[in-house]
């Protein structure tokens, strides 16, 4: 019984694997062959409402980097040394022909490389359409609300004139619904490795979660179904290692091999914020509504969970994260950022005064997404480990 | 330069200092005498509100670049490293905090006062909202205004947008000032105060025209900076600020007639060899020695975009009386760093083309994202279409380590040089023309 668990989850998850890694987002442009009214729209971290693409018949696809897997040589003609690494990878594919046929862009605001990035795109003239997504950083309906309102129609009005396809409500509480399982049965995989880190690797978490960016949310809602009852069977054994959350990784990602000298170094991460999008509003959308757009207006106003993307005042990230590591009973935080990355670089002292005040311990790397030397962050992380064991 | 001077103080210049000078005093009695002061960034200010409910602005960005020309800023930036802060980020956010631990000790010796109110208004720099997000904790309870400025991601400012900002002036941004300010705004003295601003601005733009003329009798980026001051800052919307700028166009439109060539810190410069254009902020730490490597070689800043962040006026915009948010929020939107890239690169070619210049010159700010990211294809894209020889140094804004002399000199007398090779073959070719 235990082997044939095993290997479907192996097989599931080795799936996960090369969908993540496809530079070429082949599931994706087969996806769209197969009907002309299809849309493939890139976006890059942390979020966009997923929903209003699929409602457009679109499929809404994460770039979020390159990693150590693809060899940036015209990417670092465009970038000063000192700017961190994504945006260099996501040129990169730009220019090569990984984001052929995809029809549009959006860019999340998080910080100004990536908004210029925007403009980059617009000057080489690459998609149908390239948006700045200028999140609203005021929170009340009326004024925040009403203008995020706005900013959805535009990209709706975007993708109308490239398919035609009017959004029903009909449509986009379908679409809510679907978005509404996906988060959800992440939420349980996470909760599951809260319990049972040892089911899952880290990097497992990290393939699955990526996958999901990458296909569509139908089939990604299968896999984790399967994923979901796969890993709620008793299996693996515990290790004696200590319960971490990581933060302010959420734009440029970490090498898969630095998240997993974290692992092997006693480390199981139970919380991150990789791929903090497909996780960013907290709890369900109203799928019901005669007004859906309105319900996801709402699900932003105040459903987002923190993120350095966000401004803070009345609500600050510090307390939040300390609430993060409670809720998931973890012994520390491993502050693991890109090397030049503003947001989560300039959050930092401010999340570790508030780990401090609360008897957190933490850890500081910095890293950029094709490091290949773990070994230094693998002997300080098991410091981190044999430090922390020694006072639980 | 052959025979080096003391820096002529013009009446111009002396204005300003006075007017500096005032403002100081003002601020070091604020607490005294119940005056209540706001923290605030110089793209998309709003100082015309702030000095209508008569509060004292301050610019923790004006504080960076003083501490950076007072060899000051280095320590500070130490300083705020061992609090936490990476090397990696912006070191106007580092200098600010260092000097805030230091005692916050102003440019003219005396500590500058706790604010009563921070107000982001943050335009075209995300950075922006997270310094304050740190500001907001180095003073817990004290009053916190945000005005989110939308960017000009496709090239143009909407209605949508526009009512956007109005709405969080009306109902967010004001009321806490009201509250900070113990009054209501006075909107009679808010419209004077922009139809003063429209002065200015009308005086600053004929300023930076004169620099079509050949030679041009100004420097528009090391001397800009210096013009720029009052309109960017505390001044905007004051009597003061207009007599400066009438002085001043006074001043320039003389050494235009004239024919004469910049001021410069060691004299007037004798001949202008080369015109340029330049892309991005100047370095603070080692200002002097920057400038003086470009007027040593006879080279003007005919034009650039820093000058710019507090506005484009010489686009046409100009703040409105009779529209005192709705300008106000134009404003905001309209800064230099909130046009997207497109926009940036149209913007550095009509200056070229209008400049006449000879060459562009990106100086690209490792602090800086803002500015700095994609700068490489802004570049490419304006040799392309203009078809002059570009120039790409590297420095910072008030990190010295940031800043390598023999590097950028090397640099740009290799650029000179390749400029003055230039000009020779044009010149033949216009000859045998
Ligand atoms: S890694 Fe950080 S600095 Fe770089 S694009 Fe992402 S958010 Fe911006
Ligand atoms: S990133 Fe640039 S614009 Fe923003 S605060 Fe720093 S220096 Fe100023």
């Amino acid at each position: 019984m235990m082997k044939q668990v095993s290997d479907r989850l192996t097989s599931l998850l080795e799936e996960c694997k090369s969908l993540a890694f496809d530079l070429n987002f082949t599931y994706a442009k087969q996806w769209k062959a197969k009907s002309k009214y299809r849309l493939l729209v890139g976006y890059l971290p942390i979020y966009v409402p997923r929903e209003i693409i699929h409602a457009a018949n679109g499929l809404a696809v994460g770039l979020m980097g390159v990693g150590d897997r693809k060899q940036i040589i015209k990417g670092d003609a465009y970038y000063q040394s000192y700017i961190c690494h994504l945006p260099r990878g996501i040129i990169e594919m730009a220019l090569d022909s990984n984001l052929d046929n995809f029809d549009g862009f959006l860019f999340p605001s998080i910080c100004d490389c990536v908004r210029n990035l925007s403009g980059m795109f617009k000057l080489a003239k690459r998609g149908k359409f390239t948006r700045y997504f200028d999140y609203p950083q005021n929170f009340e309906k009326h004024i925040g609300g009403t203008f995020y309102h706005e900013l959805l129609q535009t990209v709706i009005d975007d993708m109308f004139k490239l398919n035609d396809m009017k959004i029903t409500t009909q449509h986009l509480n379908d679409s809510i619904k679907l978005y509404n399982i996906n988060r959800s049965l992440i939420e349980q995989i996470y909760n599951i490795r809260q319990d049972f880190p040892w089911r899952l690797s880290a990097v497992d978490v990290y393939h699955i979660i990526r996958a999901g960016m990458v296909i569509n949310v139908e089939k990604h809602n299968e896999m984790l179904h399967e994923i979901v009852d796969l890993i709620s069977e008793d299996f693996g054994e515990p290790m004696d290692n200590i319960r971490v959350v990581i933060s302010g990784s959420f734009c440029e990602q970490p090498p898969i091999g630095m998240i997993k000298s974290i692992e092997m170094a006693g480390c199981y991460i139970v919380d991150d914020d990789f791929m903090l999008g497909s996780r960013w509003i907290h709890g369900d959308i109203d799928a019901t509504s005669h007004d859906p757009m309105n319900a996801l207006v709402d699900a932003f106003l105040t459903q987002s969970g923190p993120s350095s993307a966000i401004y803070d005042v009345g609500n600050p990230k510090g307390a939040r994260l300390v609430q993060q590591v409670r809720d998931r009973n973890a012994d520390g935080v491993i502050f693991c950022a890109a090397s030049f990355c503003d947001p989560a670089l300039l959050d930092r002292p401010t999340l570790q005064k508030s780990c401090d005040e609360a008897g957190i311990a933490h850890i500081n790397f910095q890293f950029h997404e094709n490091t290949g030397q773990f070994k230094v962050i693998k002997e300080q992380a098991g410091t981190f480990s044999d430090s922390i064991k020694l006072w639980v | 330069m052959s025979n080096p001077k003391e820096a002529i103080k013009e009446k111009s210049m002396v204005i300003q200092k006075d007017m500096l000078a005032n403002l100081f005093t003002e601020l070091s009695n604020a607490k005294a005498n119940g005056k209540k002061v706001v923290y605030t960034f110089v793209p998309g200010n709003l100082t015309e509100l702030i000095l209508a409910m008569d509060m004292l602005p301050v610019y923790p960005e004006i504080n960076a670049l003083q501490s950076g020309m007072r060899k000051k800023s280095g320590g500070y930036i130490k300083d705020a490293e061992k609090l936490g802060f990476s090397e990696d980020v912006c070191t106007y956010v580092k200098c600010d905090i260092g000097m805030m631990l230091n005692g916050n000790i102003g440019p003219t010796g005396e500590k500058l006062p706790e604010p009563d109110l921070l107000l982001l208004s943050y335009t075209g720099c995300f950075t922006f909202l997270k310094w304050f997000e740190n500001l907001e904790k180095l003073y817990p309870g004290v009053e916190i205004a945000m005005l989110h400025t939308p960017y000009q991601e496709d090239g143009v400012i909407t209605d949508d947008q526009i009512k956007y900002m109005v709405k969080q002036l009306q109902e967010d941004v004001i009321p806490k000032m009201e509250k900070v300010a113990g009054k209501k705004m006075d909107y009679d003295r808010l419209s004077k105060m922009l139809d003063n601003a429209a002065k200015a601005e009308d005086l600053w733009v004929k300023v930076l025209e004169t620099a079509k003329h050949r030679p041009s009798p100004i420097d528009s980026y090391f001397a800009g900076v210096y013009y720029m001051g009052p309109l960017n800052t505390a001044f905007r919307g004051t009597e003061e600020a207009v007599t400066y700028y009438e002085e001043l166009l006074k001043e320039v439109t003389e050494r235009m007639d004239q024919n004469l060539c910049p001021v410069t810190p060691e004299g007037e410069m004798k001949e202008e060899k080369f015109r340029l254009v330049v892309e991005g902020p100047p370095n603070w730490t080692n200002f002097r020695e920057f400038w003086k490597i470009f007027y040593d070689m006879g080279a003007v800043i005919v034009a650039s975009t820093y000058t710019k962040v507090g506005g484009l006026y010489d686009q046409g915009f100009r703040h409105d009386k009779d529209k005192p948010l709705e300008s106000l929020s134009r404003y905001c939107m309209g800064c230099y760093t909130n046009l997207n890239l497109p926009q940036r690169v149209d913007l550095i070619e009509h200056y070229i083309k209008e400049f006449k210049a000879d060459g562009f010159l990106i100086n690209s700010i490792k602090s800086c994202n803002s500015f700095s990211a994609g700068q490489l294809l802004m570049m490419r894209e304006v040799e392309q279409r203009c078809g002059i020889p570009v120039g790409f140094i590297e420095s910072d804004l008030v990190d010295p380590r940031y800043f390598s002399y023999a590097n950028i000199k090397n640099r740009l007398e290799s650029y000179f040089q390749m400029l003055g090779q230039r000009k020779v073959i044009l010149e033949q070719v216009e000859a045998e023309a």
